[in-house]
């Protein structure tokens, strides 16, 4: 009898991660992924392994993000970084359409709806929550986003789970991550023991079909068991936000003198709302030419951070920090439910690390609790 | 990589139609009634009372505008508006034949067919009679589904009042007209006051009555106190919201109150549901 073998888990030596990307590009996948890029680790296109951001990680705390060296060569062996996903599914910036005015006509060009057929490369746990969040939001009501919704159904996610967490990540409290569950297509999870390479599990018929052509051996109950402990270790984290009654305790807190408090810190920049992977609002903005008769309609990531985000006719009706603020956090850990049904905030910590001024979103929601708790 | 999917997703619900406005009539300084006529690749519009469309101005941007003309003529679509700003004061600008970019209708209406039976009191505040003014067609078509039915209106000032001209007729059809303004010289014999203040003029049936109102936030606020006060149960009431609007379909965010996306949850809300919502500061 031979070593113990886990029938559904396969091995994917380093040597042959070039593989995985030629099989993703050969069924018309572009791949995008980590990469290297003005001292962050951001999403881009991904040619090779060599594009990944090998041998590097990533130290994150309130206000202060830094990539560094590791000792070893782990290709995802960061946490994240300040891009997001959405960035490809709802982008930073799209025309809507244009118009041509000739004498008493109008000439509209509509935009194609775009398909682009990405393989996102390294997705996290926590990652996975935000794109199943942003689905809800633009394909789960009554309007659907045509080119969120036809670029996403292509999506093809291979998925890695955290085996570290950085000091910011409070997935755990979410129960978002660090283990990949449901809506991923291929799952890695690299080890260094017993040798350097990924476990891989196939999570969808897609999936299946692109692990079975690169007829990997399958993973041995050492290969798992180190994935499963890397995974294990990534659990252990000291950020938490307590969710039980968060809701409630948000929506009784309108009127919080807390509010005041974190205005005085806060810079109103909108730096966390652009690095969350789930904030969602957008602005458009029209546009003509010289001569008058061409016009088109931009639309571009907004955030409720900016005063003209609430504009009237009249004056901003969110006119201060504090209301801005509290826009963004009773969005995220309040409101959201009774729009989607679910928490705004999947815990990426990522909001916290792009703060200029480390305001830190579990710590302001422990204090609201706390602060509640003196009043009554 | 890039491939056309429009055949599989549907359409873009972005896109305005062209328009051409048939009419423009001068309603006070700075109001402008415009009626237009569905352009070519326009359809006519089936819409509810209450509800809003995106109205776009050549190359200078697009606003929410209530629908303010009658919902039996779909033909034609009529909209009454407040020149404040840039997308306002160009949309009033426009002359017959100019084509205006209209994309709807939106929102949520006021629920007049379901209050058959009811008395009907309308609370309108300035440019808020024109949302309103759907329903009350609304009711001359059907006059006899509805019991006393009164119309509590206030402007600035007299020169302000939306639809003089249409008083009599409504009048005559059996609804009660009552006029407020807040500012007058001595030509004006008519009441000086909030429009709250005519609430207890109003002859309905207190608890047999149900409310619509827009108008300032406000003047929403106060009104609707006021019928609670005078025994009109919240659940009773509805008020048209108003916030920045960019998508008008739940995607852009802009128009959050609280748990609730204005442009299509409202603009049309039964009271209890931001009653609480309206109290909080620049929420
Ligand atoms: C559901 C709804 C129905 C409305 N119905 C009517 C109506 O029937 N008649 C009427 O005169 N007005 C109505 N309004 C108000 C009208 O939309 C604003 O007066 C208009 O947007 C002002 O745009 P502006 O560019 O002229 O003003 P500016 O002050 O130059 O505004 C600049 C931008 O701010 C935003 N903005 C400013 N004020 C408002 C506002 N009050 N509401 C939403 N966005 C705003 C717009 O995006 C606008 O393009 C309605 C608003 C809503 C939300
Ligand atoms: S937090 Fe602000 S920017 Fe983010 S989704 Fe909510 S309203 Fe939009
Ligand atoms: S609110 Fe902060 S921690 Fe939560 S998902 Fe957004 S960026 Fe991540
Ligand atoms: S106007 Fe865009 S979400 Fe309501």
């Amino acid at each position: 009898m031979g070593p113990k073998r886990d029938a559904s888990a396969f091995i994917l030596p380093v040597a042959r991660l070039d593989e995985l990307f030629a099989a993703l590009r050969s069924r018309g996948y572009a791949c995008v992924g980590p990469t290297v890029r003005d001292a962050a680790i951001v999403y881009g296109d991904i040619e090779h392994s060599a594009d990944l951001p090998r041998g590097w990680t990533d130290d994150h705390a309130p206000g202060s993000y830094r990539i560094k060296r590791r000792s070893d060569n782990a290709y995802f062996g960061y946490v994240v970084g300040p891009h997001a996903w959405k960035k490809y599914l709802f982008t930073p910036e799209r025309r809507l359409w244009q118009l041509q005015r000739a004498g008493a006509k109008w000439e509209r060009t509509d935009p194609p709806v775009e398909v682009q057929k990405y393989a996102f490369i390294g997705v996290r746990a926590c990652e996975i929550a935000a794109l199943q969040i942003q689905d809800r939001i633009f394909t789960g009501g009554q309007f659907v986003e045509p080119n969120y919704a036809a670029t996403r159904r292509e999506v093809f996610v291979v998925s890695v789970n955290c085996t570290q967490s950085a000091s910011t990540c409070f997935c755990v409290s979410m129960d978002t991550g660090p283990e990949v569950r449901g809506g991923s297509d291929l799952t890695l999870t690299e080890i260094l023991q017993p040798e350097h390479c990924f476990v891989v599990r196939a999570d969808s018929e897609r999936g299946d079909e692109v692990l079975a052509s690169l007829d990997l051996d399958c993973a041995r109950s050492e290969h798992s068991h180190a994935a499963a402990v890397g995974v294990d270790h990534a659990r252990r984290q000291s950020r938490r936000l307590e969710t039980a009654g968060l809701k409630d305790l948000l929506r009784r807190n309108s009127e919080s003198p807390q509010w005041q408090d974190i205005a005085s810190r806060c810079l109103s920049c909108a730096n966390c709302t652009l690095a969350c992977p789930t904030c969602f609002c957008s602005s458009v903005e029209d546009v003509s030419d010289l001569s008058g008769d061409h016009a088109e309609r931009w639309q571009r990531w907004d955030s409720c951070f900016n005063p003209d985000f609430s504009y009237m006719h009249g004056g901003e009706v969110r006119r201060t920090t504090a209301a801005r603020y509290r826009q963004w956090m009773t969005h995220k850990l309040s409101t959201w439910f009774d729009q989607f049904g679910s928490s705004g905030c999947v815990g990426c910590g990522r909001c916290i690390s792009w703060c200029p001024v480390g305001i830190d979103i579990t710590e302001e929601a422990r204090k609201m609790r706390e602060a509640e708790g003196v009043q009554s | 990589m890039a491939s056309k999917a429009a055949d599989v997703i549907g359409t873009q619900p972005l896109l305005p139609q062209p328009w051409v406005v048939s009419e423009v009539t001068r309603e006070t300084d700075d109001v402008v009634t415009l009626t237009m006529d569905p352009g070519s690749g326009a359809a006519p519009m089936v819409f509810r009372p209450g509800q809003f469309n995106m109205l776009y101005a050549f190359g200078v941007g697009e606003v929410p505008i209530s629908i303010s003309g009658d919902p039996a003529h779909e033909a034609q679509l009529i909209h009454t508006l407040r020149a404040v700003g840039f997308v306002t004061r160009a949309l009033c600008a426009l002359q017959p034949g100019d084509l205006i970019g209209v994309r709807g209708p939106y929102g949520s209406h006021w629920p007049i067919e379901q209050h058959a039976g009811r008395d009907i009191v309308l609370v309108a505040g300035g440019i808020g009679l024109a949302p309103l003014r759907p329903a009350i067609y609304h009711i001359l078509s059907h006059r006899d589904r509805y019991g006393e039915v009164a119309l509590l209106y206030g402007a600035r000032k007299p020169d302000e009042l939306l639809f003089p001209d249409e008083f009599d007729a409504w009048r005559k059809a059996g609804i009660q007209v009552e006029i407020t303004v807040d500012n007058a010289d001595a030509c004006w014999e008519g009441r000086v006051g909030v429009v709250t203040t005519l609430i207890r003029h109003g002859r309905f049936e207190r608890t047999a009555a149900s409310a619509f109102m827009c108008g300032p936030e406000v003047m929403m606020r106060f009104a609707a106190q006021e019928l609670e006060n005078q025994g009109v149960t919240p659940d009773k009431v509805f008020v048209s919201m108003e916030r920045n609007m960019k998508c008008a379909i739940g995607l852009c965010g802009h128009c959050q109150l609280g748990p609730e996306f204005i442009c299509t949850d409202g603009a049309v809300f039964a009271l209890p549901r931001v009653q609480r919502l309206m109290t909080i500061r620049e929420l």
